[in-house]
């Protein structure tokens, strides 16, 4: 980096110019996170704006190649980036499963042209992505899936099933894991994108103990796929998979920090009750300790001394913290938080957080998945 | 960035050799346990200490130190814990050195203490619960200084030191931070009464009597009714090394834990084959990280003199405590019955935690501490 003080200055002010007035108050709800893709409808024309201002600066995705729609920053200087951001309370300009989890794994195993034509829709907020990885019969188990892709000669041939899909019914796009061969269970398993608006492509929400619907089924029934859209060697894509799961991992323990940073204390207002008071602090410790621990892994990351199963440590502490978090603010809110429909609770927004918070120690790999792979690649315990 | 940099690393490098081979349980712990040793650690190893620079680690240059930080210390610390290495390394190199840092006192103990040859002791708690702003020990004028007269108890290293660095109250009441007053009294102080006592683990603690010690004017550490900034300086340096320490304890445990899981069959299987085991040990590891991050965050702050070190203090010496205890706690189930023999090691480990647990504060001193400065 040239000089990060003159960097830093730089930054303040083109954010100062740049980033509309609307996009520096905290975002009150999922309806406020602007996710991209072809049929995104913008809240307002400032969120527009301001996608727009980061994704031509290709500061939606700063640390990536400038070739690929990035901003081409150093680590130190994405740091700065975010730093400065934060001062202002700048909202993402862009979250999506693309920045998150197809491009490292584009970034690492892509061919030029993929990274060039993919990664710069994904910088761009052009295309929104979906995860093709569970089924119905593989689970925790996920190199069990069955859905099958057949080479025709030109072009492959998808059916069957997964499950789990976030916002399928919303996305554009599909990364997903197919089964080319069925001689062997890791090394038949091929890593795949392609058009959700193809022919033969179904979706169904699934509706959750939250009320809502998250998550789909997705159907399979003849898709056909260019020959070109493979990520990585045919047969290959466990390899894709895993490490595209070590960046899931790491996304989905973020929550662990449960957002603002302040002290669940303080941000449950009075607690009267002594002992919920005492586990809130208890809570507290283990947050806060767990929040170092995080700051520290992001360090690692970047000096490359991070090990590679480390994120399911992460993950699984990040995941297990959430939960103890809502389960302390619902004991928080009382009678209160149980209304289910009210204008007090704003729909039971609590409850159906807290109940969505269920799932964090399940998707991306279950809590006791995360302590199996810790214990074979980290401990080398026997047999593991 | 919370990683170490070059010269921690070779610091790390150099002292865990060292730690793991003269510091070893069979060498030092066990050794002057079994050999009734009135200090509790050996003499030889304070001296080797100071010839590798560490127990003037936080001294400045100018005083003949090293003039490092608390995240090097922590360093330190850490390998001090994984091997349980009887030294007054913590209340003395770390604790004391930063109560009198910057006082007229230091010139006076700075060169002993680098040297190896003096030790230093904090004498803060007064009832079974460390409570440092009810400090009540009262120091009246008397003349051009002052006469002392109360008790004090679990003061580590209070039998063995040349200076014990007392907390007092010359103003104000119990519960108040202005009013304290913190005075170096030396071993010998006419009408001090030192009590040592043999602790849980093996180390030394004293119980002291104060019975109208008169002490010159120069005997106060920082400023008159002003001991409260030397003491924190003391407190915040010696929890956030107890965390790294307690980490350190954590690790030393969990390593011997999996050792085991690795080498001990029953049923015909190795038992760390056991799923119900592995995941014991996994999320053991994943929280000693946590211990390790959080002691490290602490350091890097109170280095950087940040207004939220004080916090992340009190975080980092709470779960270092938590995590100490779970991994003690399995480390001896997970042993059977061997981990309740003498003839082990692991039972030393369970030991040392209560204790390092409850010096300068135990786990819920520092989760009521993160509830107070968090405004709730």
């Amino acid at each position: 980096m040239s000089d990060p003080d003159a960097f830093r200055a730089d930054t303040r002010a083109w954010l100062e110019t740049n980033c509309p007035p609307e996009m520096r108050t905290p975002m009150k709800g999922e309806k406020d996170v602007c996710w991209g893709g072809r049929n995104f409808e913008f809240q307002s024309e400032a969120q527009k704006k301001w996608l727009g201002a980061m994704a031509a600066r290709g500061w939606t995705v700063p640390d990536w190649p400038s070739a690929y729609g990035g901003g081409g920053l150093s680590a130190a200087e994405t740091k700065i980036l975010k730093e400065e951001m934060a001062a202002i309370g700048a909202r993402s300009p862009l979250t999506s499963f693309g920045i998150s989890m197809l491009g490292p794994a584009l970034l690492k195993y892509g061919t030029e042209e993929q990274k060039k034509h993919f990664l710069t829709q994904i910088a761009r907020g052009e295309i929104r992505w979906c995860q093709g990885y569970s089924e119905p019969g593989a689970g925790s188990d996920l190199a069990g899936l069955q859905t099958k892709c057949e080479d025709k000669g030109d072009h492959w041939l998808v059916n069957g099933q997964k499950v789990w899909t976030s916002y399928a019914d919303q996305c554009d796009w599909i990364f997903c894991l197919v089964r080319t061969s069925t001689e062997s269970k890791h090394g038949g398993i091929s890593f795949l994108l392609f058009d959700m608006a193809s022919p033969g492509v179904s979706t169904k929400p699934i509706l959750l103990t939250s009320g809502y619907s998250p998550f789909c089924e997705t159907f399979f029934d003849d898709v056909k796929v260019p020959k070109d859209q493979v990520v990585g060697e045919v047969n290959k894509g466990w390899d894709v998979a895993k490490y595209l799961l070590g960046h899931e991992r790491e996304m989905i323990s973020g929550m662990g920090l449960g957002g603002s940073g302040d002290a669940l204390g303080k941000a449950v207002g009075g607690v009267e009750d002594a002992l919920l008071r005492a586990e809130i602090a208890d809570f507290d410790v283990d947050s806060l300790a767990f929040a170092a621990m995080s700051e520290r892994f992001i360090d690692q990351l970047k000096a490359g001394d991070a090990h590679p199963a480390f994120p399911s440590v992460m993950k699984y502490a990040g995941t297990e913290l959430n939960k103890r978090r809502y389960e302390l603010m619902m004991a928080a809110g009382g009678s209160n938080a149980l209304e289910w429909e009210s204008e007090a609770s704003r729909g039971g927004k609590l409850a159906r957080e807290w109940l969505r918070t269920k799932a964090n120690s399940i998707e991306g790999g279950t809590s006791e998945i995360q302590l199996g792979i810790v214990a074979k690649h980290i401990l080398r315990l026997p047999g593991a | 960035m919370m990683t170490l940099n070059d010269d921690q690393r070779m610091l790390a490098d150099t002292v865990a050799p060292f730690m793991a081979d003269e510091g070893a349980i069979a060498k030092q712990l066990r050794h002057w346990r079994d050999t009734g040793c009135k200090d509790g650690f050996g003499h030889g190893l304070w001296k080797q200490l100071a010839e590798l620079g560490l127990t003037g680690i936080l001294i400045p240059e100018a005083h003949g130190g090293a003039g490092l930080g608390q995240v090097e210390a922590n360093v330190v610390l850490e390998e001090i814990g994984k091997n349980l290495t009887p030294s007054p390394f913590l209340t003395t190199a770390v604790a004391a050195v930063r109560a009198l840092q910057d006082t007229a006192q230091a010139e006076r103990w700075f060169p002993g203490i680098a040297a190896g040859v003096t030790v230093a002791a904090l004498a803060i708690d007064e009832g079974k619960r460390h409570d440092p702003t009810g400090t009540a020990l009262a120091a009246t004028r008397q003349g051009n200084g002052f006469s002392l007269s109360g008790t004090k108890q679990f003061v580590v290293h209070g039998g063995s030191a040349d200076v014990i660095l007392v907390a007092a109250r010359t103003a104000g009441s119990a519960g108040e931070k202005d009013g304290i007053t913190l005075f170096a009294v030396p071993k010998d102080a006419s009408g001090l009464t030192i009590d040592n006592q043999t602790l849980t683990d093996a180390s030394k603690a004293a119980r002291l009597t104060l019975d109208n010690v008169s002490l010159d004017a120069d005997a106060v550490v920082g400023e008159v009714d002003g001991g409260w900034s030397p003491l924190s300086r003391a407190l915040d340096a010696g929890r956030t090394g107890a965390a790294s320490e307690l980490t350190g304890v954590a690790a030393g445990a969990a390593e011997m834990t999996f050792d085991y899981l690795r080498q001990r069959k029953q049923f015909g299987k190795l038992i760390g084959e056991f799923q119900v085991l592995q995941h014991r040990a996994a999320h053991l590891y994943g929280e000693i990280e946590i211990s390790r991050a959080a002691a490290l965050k602490a350091a890097q702050l109170l280095d950087g003199g940040d207004d939220k070190a004080t916090l992340m203090v009190a975080v980092a010496k709470a779960k270092a405590a938590k995590v100490a205890r779970l991994s003690v706690q399995e480390g001896v189930q997970m042993h059977g019955g061997i981990g309740m023999t003498d003839e082990h090691d692991i039972g030393f480990y369970m030991k040392r935690q209560a204790v390092l647990d409850e010096l300068f504060g135990g786990q819920r001193f520092h989760a009521a501490e993160v509830a107070a400065l968090s405004g709730y």
